[in-house]
């Protein structure tokens, strides 16, 4: 059993990628918020099962946290705001997906390169899973530059959250409990705050379209 | 090249000849029931050809020698091509004609074929199916190379054989390049085999059809070798997703008894790979055209996401 | 009771008391209150901080040593002055119609709440609770910064949470690699994120990983610096908050970001053993500084011009920083703090200049002196203090990174010099029309706070003349600590 740890892992390595891939693809906002969902839940399993067999309770508390917030809470929270906001017709992005996919590849391959180093002198478990969380955190914030609506910028915030909470699940199994609380802390109070600011948004520009808010500039 | 495996070699070839069109069936019968509407019979598709081989066939005045013979040369072509697979053995005496490279080729070749009898009579329609079909098969064919250096990668060969004997010998692993490559593969096969998200077999109207346009022209005999062509080639491409991600139960060399029950296991996947596939045709929705080449990009990239994962993992 | 937990917990106190009274009349006395009170705290702490030395408290969470004591004292006593200026100041804006109860009372609860995540993050010992401050702060200022509701203010406070969250990502990703360095070091028994238990290893780390999270580490929190290229979001969120926002934005949480990049650089300097996380500083700081001046030079608005000076000296401070040495890091230290006692005077000054026009464009602002001559004077005295003229303590610093930085980087001299004196000539074309010439503006209903103004410029001038025994102490030994 102990032997197909590390493969288990890498498997939900791999799907939290193909998620991040798929976000990236993805046009309609629902789906879009159900993908980071189940990006939340496949984070949860990893941190279970690597507390499980690391025998670390932190991990359990640490992945109790992220159920509760980024599989639970926040996608409600987002259905919700999208409900009252209307906002349920297709994303626009800025370059077409055909191209984006191709900057993802960019990207992953940056990714994996700059973490080829450190993932062979991780002694964890899960050492190789680093290069995967950099590509999620690196994919994430490329969503987050070449969407021109609101909410999909901010879910590719979060899931750059989810990024990086897995990389400190499985490269160091989580990092001291107070860091963890507060991390999920900020993260709460960032969304709560990015859904005020989402109706105000919309109160004065009359639409989420994030191209209408380049007006500052130098002149 | 022992009696063995020339057996084996002719079985294969037997054994995709005849069950190509059953698995058409099947696939048939599944996407009615699971739509609620009754199937028709399950040997329905052998009927449709033998009702086809009896007809008198009918062509245009201005047709070229191309277009008479292309049926067969695209035949042909899925019949190696179902012959290299290693559905039921891997000691197949002509496996060292073709690696997996080749095989690409292969269906590249009956691509090119079939596309240029399409336009030969000079109907809008079959310009239009051609057009579409080298679109499709243009995107495609780096998405499915792509997969099949994943496996190579892992396997360290390209003879699909070689991989089949790695891969069933591994002790049991998950490997997670080959979930995405799996996943890929899903997709390039939907696309390839003008199956729903991207084409409908069942439609009738000619402007949204890929794959039928280019047959519209043909009858009686000809139209029966491409029907048998098309259903051959799903036949292959499921045999190819079996031989690279489920293994298991695929003959060696010298195991007579392995062979014999290599059949029935590999009737079994093929049914449930059936099942799946009917499944993700109801579930999913027929796409616009200009949204295909998004698809298949996804499936590449995803192909090649795999290749790198299984770099950075380093095949654990 | 530690002067800690005062200092801590009274701003933490003040956001929520203000959150349930912040919208009266008089919030506006009890939100000063608040800060002198932990203004006091610090001096409290400042003292005991001279009689015993560094000190660990709370089971060696958190740590005051040479480098963040002074830092803490400089947080405590701007808060307290950009809060006695906020009193006229919102007061005249809420008559202006620009606020309301409302966003009143949100404004003072998340300006206590703002001081309390600076001071938490300066005296914290916990790397990731470092982080934890940064984001806190990033939060409150976004709900600052957009507490007018103006479609540009909202813009702003867009843009500023984006660009930040995902440079504080970045940051995040750092610390997370720091501390894989340390548990290959002390195992994940004993892993931590302690500074001070980090410091004790630091030559053990491991070069890869802590080169790679230097880089993260530096883009993360230059981010919050407002190091170019990662600076579009500092003009915008200081030119749109109110003016005590600028003032504190510029002022302080500029200094805290650095603070953090600070210990980061002393780890890596010894796990590396090269020079590569000075060299970067330097090349982002001088890249800083040369942009920032030419930008100046295209402004119209006069919150966004002094903002680019803001990213103008935090380039050179971690310019200095990156070059290393006593002088320079003692220079960079000196800087840090004259320059938000003057920045935070000259915003002050600036504020009360636009609500007297109405406007922020610098060309419909003219003959400050002629209306209220101690505004005129003030912010007069503030450009000329900014721009480097002696004695104030900006020349100071300046001429010892100057100097330094001819000794040993000369490549860079001939960059800095220009960048300096393009940001002058701009400044002053901009500033004397401003000041000087006939006017058409009006008194406003109430008197402005300008003790705070020469406050701040008195002890820069006093910082420029004669430092103090004990805070020459401070930058000595806290540029020891960096220097290795």
């Amino acid at each position: 059993m102990i032997k197909f740890v590390p493969q288990l892992i890498n498997l939900f390595a791999t799907l939290i990628l193909l998620l991040s891939f798929a976000m990236i693809a993805q046009r309609r906002i629902v789906s879009l918020i159900n993908l980071f969902m189940i990006q939340g839940a496949a984070l949860v399993a990893a941190s279970f099962l690597l507390g499980y067999v690391t025998h670390q309770p932190e991990l359990y508390i640490s992945g109790t946290l992220t159920l509760l917030l980024k599989v639970v809470f926040i996608p409600l929270m987002l259905h919700r705001l999208i409900r009252k906001l209307n906002v349920r017709w297709d994303v626009e992005t800025l370059i077409n997906i055909p191209t984006t996919l191709l900057v993802g590849i960019g990207l992953v391959i940056f990714s994996f390169s700059l973490a080829l180093p450190i993932s062979r002198l991780s002694d964890s478990l899960a050492g190789g899973a680093l290069g995967i969380a950099l590509a999620c955190v690196m994919l994430s914030f490329m969503m987050m530059i070449t969407r021109s609506k609101a909410i999909p910028q901010v879910i590719g915030f979060l899931s750059m959250e989810n990024g990086l909470l897995f990389a400190a699940t499985t490269v160091t199994s989580g990092m001291p409990m107070i860091v963890e609380f507060g991390i999920a802390l900020d993260v709460l109070v960032g969304v709560l705050i990015l859904g005020v600011f989402m109706f105000q948004i919309r109160e004065k520009f009359d639409s989420l379209d994030i191209r209408k808010l380049e007006t500052l500039k130098e002149d | 090249m022992s009696a063995l495996g020339v057996f084996s070699q002719v079985l294969a070839l037997v054994a995709a000849l005849l069950l190509a069109p059953l698995l058409t069936g099947w696939i048939n019968q599944w996407r009615h029931w699971l739509q609620n509407k009754s199937a028709p019979s399950l040997l329905q598709p052998y009927m449709n050809l033998h009702k086809l081989f009896n007809k008198e066939s009918l062509m245009a005045e201005h047709a070229s020698p191309l277009y008479r013979f292309a049926p067969y040369v695209v035949f042909g072509c899925m019949l190696l091509a179902s012959a290299i697979v290693p559905t039921l053995s891997t000691d197949l005496p002509l496996s060292p004609a073709a690696d997996a490279i080749a095989l690409v080729g292969l269906f590249a070749l009956a691509r090119v074929f079939i596309s240029l009898a399409a336009m030969d009579v000079g109907t809008a329609f079959g310009t239009l199916g051609a057009r579409r079909e080298m679109l499709v098969g243009f995107l495609a064919e780096p998405a499915l190379l792509m997969v099949l250096f994943c496996a190579s990668m892992i396997t360290g060969s390209t003879s699909l054989t070689t991989m089949v004997e790695t891969l069933a010998h591994r002790d049991l692993a998950i490997y997670p390049s080959l979930l995405l490559a799996g996943v890929a593969f899903t997709m390039v096969s939907l696309a390839e085999n003008a199956r729903v998200p991207v084409d409908n077999p069942d439609t009738h109207l000619e402007l949204t059809m890929i794959h039928e346009a280019m047959i519209l022209e043909y009858s009686a005999r000809h139209l029966a070798l491409l029907e048998w062509a098309a259903s051959l080639k799903l036949f292959a491409y499921s045999c190819i997703g079996l031989a690279l991600f489920f293994p298991w139960g695929v003959a060696e060399a010298n195991a007579p008894l392995a062979l014999l029950l290599a059949l029935p296991v590999l009737v079994f996947k093929l049914a449930l790979g059936g099942m799946l596939m009917a499944m993700i045709e109801t579930a999913s929705a027929k796409m616009r055209i200009f949204r295909v080449p998004e698809f298949l990009g996804t499936a590449f990239l995803m192909a090649v996401i795999g290749l790198l994962v299984n770099v950075l993992l380093g095949g654990k | 009771m530690h002067a800690l937990s005062l200092v801590l917990g009274i701003p933490l106190l003040g956001g929520l008391v203000l959150a349930l009274v912040g919208h009266w009349p008089r919030a506006r006395d009890v939100n000063v209150g608040f800060s002198l009170w932990t203004f006091l705290a610090a001096c409290v702490m400042t003292y005991e901080v001279i009689e015993g030395g560094p000190q660990f408290l709370w089971a060696r969470q958190f740590y005051i040593d040479p480098l963040n004591v002074f830092l803490v004292t400089l947080t405590a006593f701007v808060s307290l002055t950009t809060a006695i200026f906020s009193r006229p100041y919102m007061r005249i804006e809420q008559d202006h119609g620009k606020m309301t109860p409302k966003r009143m009372r949100l404004y003072h609860s998340m300006y206590q709440l703002f001081g309390f995540t600076m001071l938490l993050g300066l005296t914290t010992n916990n790397l990731g609770l470092l982080w934890v401050a940064m984001e806190a702060a990033t939060l409150t200022t976004v709900l600052l910064v957009s507490v007018y509701r103006t479609p540009a203010s909202l813009e702003a406070a867009w843009k500023y949470f984006i660009l930040c969250g995902v440079g504080i990502a970045q940051a995040l990703f750092g610390t997370i690699l720091i501390y894989m360095a340390a548990d290959k070091v002390l195992g994940s028994e004993h892993a931590t994120l302690l500074w001070t238990s980090l410091s004790d290893i630091k030559g053990q780390l491991d070069p890869t990983i802590m080169s790679l999270a230097f880089v993260f580490l530096l883009i993360g929190y230059g981010t919050k610096i407002g190091l170019v290229p990662l600076h579009s979001w500092l003009p915008d969120a200081h030119a749109e908050g109110p003016t005590p926002v600028s003032a504190v934005l510029s002022g302080l949480l500029l200094n805290v970001a650095m603070y953090a990049v600070l210990r980061c650089k002393v780890l890596t300097d010894s796990a590396l053993g090269t020079q590569m996380a000075g060299q970067l500083m330097m090349g982002f700081g001088l890249l800083s500084v040369v942009v920032a001046a030419f930008f100046i030079s295209r402004q119209k608005d006069v919150k966004r011009m002094f903002s680019y000076s803001s990213i103008e000296h935090m380039g050179l401070v971690t310019f200095a920083f990156g070059m290393g040495g006593p002088i320079a890091s003692f220079a960079g230290l000196l800087h840090m703090t004259v320059h938000s006692l003057v920045k935070s005077a000259i915003f002050f000054t600036v504020g009360h200049a636009t609500q007297k026009a109405g406007t922020q464009t610098m060309s419909e602002i003219r003959g400050l002196i002629k209306v209220n001559p101690a505004v005129g004077w003030g912010l007069m005295l503030g450009v000329m203090a900014i721009l480097g003229m002696p004695p104030f303590g900006v020349f100071a610093s300046e001429f010892l990174i100057l100097t330094t930085a001819m000794r040993e980087q000369p490549w860079a001299t001939p960059f800095l010099f220009l960048a300096l004196g393009v940001a002058f000539a701009s400044m002053l074309v901009r500033v004397l029309p401003m000041v000087f010439g006939d006017t058409s503006l009006k008194r406003l209903a109430h008197p402005p706070a300008l003790v705070p103004v020469f406050v701040h410029l008195g002890l820069g001038l006093a910082l420029g003349l004669y430092i103090p025994p004990y805070l020459n102490g401070w930058y000595v030994a806290a540029a020891r600590m960096m220097g290795g």
